[in-house]
């Protein structure tokens, strides 16, 4: 049954704080960084309030705030941070330690260009640079979708045949700092959506000992990614049904990919976070016009899912791909990914790599309408990468 | 060496399930130069057993019995410390089929 919800005019940051006091971590170990701090701030209010009952940790940096987390959650704690640019390269190292030690962590990212030049805007590119790292990773497209998608990361970052953390991305200051209404779920509904964790291999549990983060050589080490490999499998058979329990309560749905008009149309653009938003108003646009566009929003990164890819670009005439990082040399993270996906297809479409927005550069309903003009006109070109937005 | 299992019967996560599981863990692999013990040559003065830093000198009652080849790893602090030069250190490859 879907419960009652209370809409707040929230910003995403703010989405993610309510999402973690509904959640009532046991410890939440952070280190400010723009445009992160919103959250982290809303949330020590929170502590400081006797709202929730969590330890907060402020440490020193973000490699200590993701070791911190990682120690916590080994210990069977429900622990979080988060971060963004420079503060998640800087847990790079611990990043790894937290996905390969099987460790249920969820973790809002605010996405914020990388140095250098300094820039404290949005893009990808420091969630990209982790994307090997072992983690799930989500991406919101507004506040809704942030609030919503911390609650079914948890879930399946819990599960016993996932056991991996979670990355919920949301778009620096486009999400993080833009007011929107945000419907929350009554308290007790999301307890009860979360449930008790359920304890495995607590480092608090005497009885039964466990040792983490052990030496592991060329005789096991490979086994241990094996396994890993197989936790991402299980992500994509887990992630439908917590989807499908969340939608029961809430009314909203997710899925890896969401469709936007892409089943009939023949030039389907594929994004990303908060501009799959501003591609939904144009796909709008140039269907009153009677142009056949659509739109494949991307909400799973991290497993990839090839196979909703495959499902709904396979046969179209042309597909744009956007993207909000690069792979200097070679080519861009998601542009890369669907081009892979649809080396199998039957029919083969079109593709365009688009670069946009990088350090905040703003992405007009104008430069979405070009790209899918080009592939109306049949002028894409496979792996010639151009640019929205950047001047000659 | 203990024999290895697959990746779907071992603990995620690189994770050590149970105490004291070192002992299956024969480090004596790593071995370059095997240490050889001439009982004739021994006064069983159990300066080996001193300074072994792998416990690798079976000893019983202060007798020198053997070296444990399954730990030791070759460093040779036995055969340096022993005064009679009962202990030589000799390459694995020696010993190689």
């Amino acid at each position: 049954m879907i419960a009652e919800q209370k809409k707040l005019a929230i910003t995403g940051a703010e989405a993610a704080a309510h999402a973690m006091r509904q959640i009532n971590p046991d410890v939440v170990a952070a280190y400010p960084i723009t445009p992160q701090t919103p959250i982290v701030e809303k949330f020590a209010q929170y502590v400081a309030d006797g709202v929730v009952d969590t330890e907060m940790i402020p440490v020193e940096s973000e490699h200590s705030a993701m070791s911190a987390i990682v120690g916590a959650a080994a210990a069977g704690a429900r622990a979080m941070t988060a971060t963004s640019a420079n503060g998640l390269a800087l847990m790079h190292e611990i990043v790894y330690i937290a996905a390969s030690s099987r460790l249920p962590i969820v973790m809002p990212v605010v996405n914020r260009a990388l140095s250098g030049p300094i820039n404290i805007h949005c893009d990808h590119s420091d969630t990209m640079a982790e994307r090997d790292s072992g983690w799930v990773q989500l991406f919101a497209e507004n506040s809704q979708e942030v609030y919503d998608l911390i609650f079914i990361a948890l879930k399946l970052a819990e599960n016993e045949n996932v056991r991996l953390p979670v990355m919920v991305n949301q778009d620096g200051f486009i999400i993080s700092h833009g007011t929107e209404i945000v419907e929350i779920l009554p308290d007790e509904e999301i307890k009860k959506f979360i449930g008790e964790q359920k304890m495995m291999y607590s480092l608090l549990d005497t009885k039964n000992p466990v040792t983490y983060g052990p030496l592991d050589l060329y005789d096991y080490y490979f086994e241990h990614k094996r396994q890993q490999v197989e936790a991402m499998d299980n992500v994509r058979k887990v992630f439908p049904e917590i989807a499908k329990e969340y939608e029961e309560i809430s009314g909203r749905k997710y899925s890896f990919v969401e469709s936007y008009k892409a089943d009939d149309a023949e030039y389907v653009m594929v994004a990303l976070g908060s501009t799959n938003g501003t591609i939904k108003y144009v796909v709008d646009k140039m269907r009153q016009e009677g142009k056949k566009v659509g739109l494949l929003k991307i909400t799973m990164f991290r497993p990839f899912p090839k196979e909703e890819i495959q499902y709904y670009l396979n046969g179209k005439k042309g597909v744009v791909v956007l993207d909000r990082s690069m792979s200097f040399g070679a080519e861009a993270p998601l542009y890369a990914e669907i081009k892979s996906s649809l080396y199998e297809v039957a029919v083969r479409p079109q593709l365009g790599s688009y670069i946009y927005g990088l350090g905040g550069r703003d992405i007009t309903p104008d430069m979405i309408r070009k790209a899918f003009d080009d592939a109306i006109e049949g002028n894409l070109v496979v792996d010639e990468q151009r640019y929205l937005g950047l001047r000659e | 060496m203990a024999e290895l299992k697959g990746w779907k019967d071992i603990p995620i996560g690189g994770l050590i399930t149970e105490p004291g599981s070192s002992k299956k863990f024969n480090t004596g692999g790593w071995r370059v130069m095997r240490p050889i013990y001439d009982r004739s040559k021994c006064i069983d003065c159990m300066m080996c057993w001193i300074v072994c830093p792998d416990m690798a000198i079976i000893q019983e009652d202060g007798i020198m019995k053997a070296i444990d080849y399954d730990y030791c790893k070759g460093c040779g602090i036995c055969a340096s410390v022993c005064p009679k030069n009962a202990i030589e250190m000799k390459p694995e490859t020696e010993f190689q089929e």
